[in-house]
């Protein structure tokens, strides 16, 4: 069982793009800690040999037929956005500079 | 509180059927109780009156032209505010989402609207569902209407406060590990949480896809299947909702009513009950047990020897697929944009700067827990094993029920604490959850019935789990427990909360 140092949170929390601050940092990399080691027998009691269950009951993936059908105003959907234009979002820099 | 506000849904639609009120009557007195004591439960995060009344009146005008009514129709509702409504904010009670108006409703809330319940407003919870308690809600705790100074459960604790404090007879809720079931519980209400797939989630804001589920939170059990009866069924827009009809519910609600419970076999799971739940909850739960075997019940004790690690499980499964799930509130499309105060503007700095801002410490701690578990060199050890004991689980439940129809427990292993109690001791916060998370795991259905009051005077919830589609068996049991402990107390056990 590997302890969780206040680097793994941070390197954690930037692959999750959540800023933290030093004292966020500090306080989740004891409290992670407690979780992890209480839950961790659960590596104990499943062997390799229990089959892995994702889904509480038996799904299979749906299809329906390939008919156009309507779809929100894109008036009400920008209503909603932090910042519109021209009918559409408008976000920050994607790509880095040339 | 007017007498109105004191019937349940079955009676309101009753009197609405028989027109001895309108809907704009009931409605009216609920929004009177709503502005009464809402300055003391804070079960609300936003009230629609003006929406609630004009759809009273509609209900109504259709009523009075002889159009056919839903069972439910003109009887007003709140909704956990983690279900998206068109033109009523929806937060799931996180900065992030603060002033949001969704530009679409939530299939459940579509068939509200279509049957003629006015919407009374949006219910608080804790921050996307996330805890016991609403502590961790943004916009403040609601107060359990038993003790003001006592959580009401959580995550949808404004839902079963609402409806405890007589403020809505219907509530929406969620359940993901106990969401619906525990503050039902401990605010002595009904909450149930369907089958897996039973009750369509478009337009319920996911927690954990493979764990949560809607359903209803009433104050009696005939309730909670009439409500079930009219959110359920097949919609296409959820990949996970089943495609098959219903057993009927309110059917077996009315057959249990009758308190016989002649050759219904009940397993007491050995597992969750005992050591670790407080002594009043554990007598009230046997009381309630012995009460059923007298009333024809065959008693077995079962044991289900995966259940003590199923918490462990739930708490690995659930915050990966939070991490996962909680990814699209990035600041792009809507909510909450942040802009980093420093170095340059892009997406991803806007991303994490939004985040930080927006989400608060119980969220960020599921994400932070979640994206670790399933980081590369922890999977196997963590989620792939979590993943194996969830089978454990449903194999615990499959040899159950070859013996048994239903399985019982308390709900939760102790009643309301105290605020503050709990909020900086996080494992004391999660065992809450412990008797209810089995259910989440494996898809089946469980209900939370009021079983009387422990030595501190708050309600003991008493929980029936069934079979994957067998919901029906919840409401046979439930209504039949409901009436034979109603007999014992001589009124239902709300009547005994102090005035608000």
């Amino acid at each position: 069982m590997s302890t969780i140092s206040c680097d793994e949170v941070a390197r954690v929390a930037a692959l999750a793009r959540i800023d933290l601050t030093d004292e966020e940092v500090a306080k989740f990399a004891g409290e992670l800690d407690v979780i992890v080691e209480s839950v961790a027998r659960v590596s104990k009691v499943a062997t390799l040999d229990v089959p892995a269950t994702s889904h509480p009951l038996p799904l299979t993936n749906v299809f329906r037929d390939d008919v156009p059908e309507p779809s929100l105003p894109i008036d009400d959907v920008l209503a909603a956005a932090p910042e519109s234009q021209d009918g559409k979002f408008v976000v920050a820099q994607i790509l880095g500079e040339e | 509180m007017t007498d109105l506000t004191c019937l349940s849904a079955a009676a309101l639609a009753d009197g609405l059927a028989a027109g001895e009120y309108t809907s704009v009557d009931v409605t009216q007195a609920h929004l009177n109780r709503i502005a009464d004591v809402e300055p003391a439960i804070h079960a609300f995060l936003h009230v629609s009156a003006e929406e609630a009344l004009a759809a009273a009146r509609e209900t109504d005008a259709k009523r009075a032209a002889g159009q056919k009514m839903a069972p439910l129709a003109g009887v007003p509702i709140a909704i956990k505010d983690l279900v998206v409504t068109k033109g009523l904010p929806t937060t799931a009670a996180s900065k992030i989402l603060e002033g949001w108006i969704p530009p679409y409703d939530a299939t459940i809330i579509e068939r509200i609207k279509a049957a003629g319940l006015p919407i009374l407003g949006k219910t608080n919870l804790d921050e996307f569902a996330m805890g016991s308690s609403t502590e961790h809600s943004a916009f403040g705790p609601t107060r359990n209407p038993w003790d003001l100074g006592r959580i009401p459960g959580g995550s949808g604790g404004g839902s079963a406060a609402a409806v405890a404090a007589f403020e809505a007879p219907l509530a929406i809720g969620t359940d993901t590990g106990g969401s619906i079931r525990q503050p039902g519980a401990v605010t002595g209400t009904v909450g149930v949480k369907p089958t897996y797939g039973s009750i369509s989630r478009y337009g319920c804001i996911a927690m954990a896809s493979s764990l949560d589920q809607a359903g209803p939170v009433t104050r009696t059990v005939l309730d909670a299947a009439l409500l079930h009866e009219l959110l359920g069924g097949h919609d296409p827009r959820d990949s996970t909702s089943l495609n098959e009809p219903l057993p009927p519910l309110v059917a077996a609600a009315k057959q249990g009513a009758s308190g016989d419970l002649t050759g219904v076999r009940v397993g007491v799971v050995k597992e969750m009950h005992g050591e670790g739940y407080q002594p009043g909850v554990e007598a009230r739960f046997n009381e309630a047990v012995a009460q059923m075997q007298a009333a024809g019940a065959e008693v077995i004790e079962v044991s289900c020897p995966h259940f003590p690690y199923a918490f462990d499980a739930y708490y690995l499964i659930m915050p990966a697929e939070v991490s996962s799930n909680l990814a699209k509130f990035d600041g792009m499309r809507f909510g909450l944009r942040v802009e980093p105060r420093e170095g340059p503007i892009t997406a991803e700095r806007v991303m994490s700067a939004t985040r930080g801002a927006g989400f608060g410490p119980e969220v960020k701690r599921r994400i932070i827990l979640g994206t670790y578990a399933l980081g590369a060199g922890h999977f196997d050890e963590y989620y792939g094993a979590a993943q194996r004991v969830r089978t454990l689980i449903q194999r615990d439940f499959a040899e159950a029920y070859a013996q048994v129809d239903v399985l019982v427990s308390p709900t939760a292993p102790t009643t309301a604490f105290r605020f503050g109690e709990k909020v900086d001791d996080l494992m004391a916060m999660y065992l809450n959850d412990v008797a209810t998370i089995p259910a989440n795991l494996a898809g089946v259905p469980g209900i939370s019935v009021p079983a009387g009051l422990s030595d501190d005077a708050m309600p003991v919830g008493f929980q029936i789990l069934a079979p994957a589609k067998a919901d029906d068996r919840l409401y046979r049991v439930g209504a039949a427990l409901e009436t034979l402990l109603e007999r014992q107390w001589g009124a239902p056990l709300l009547t005994q909360a102090p005035a608000l």
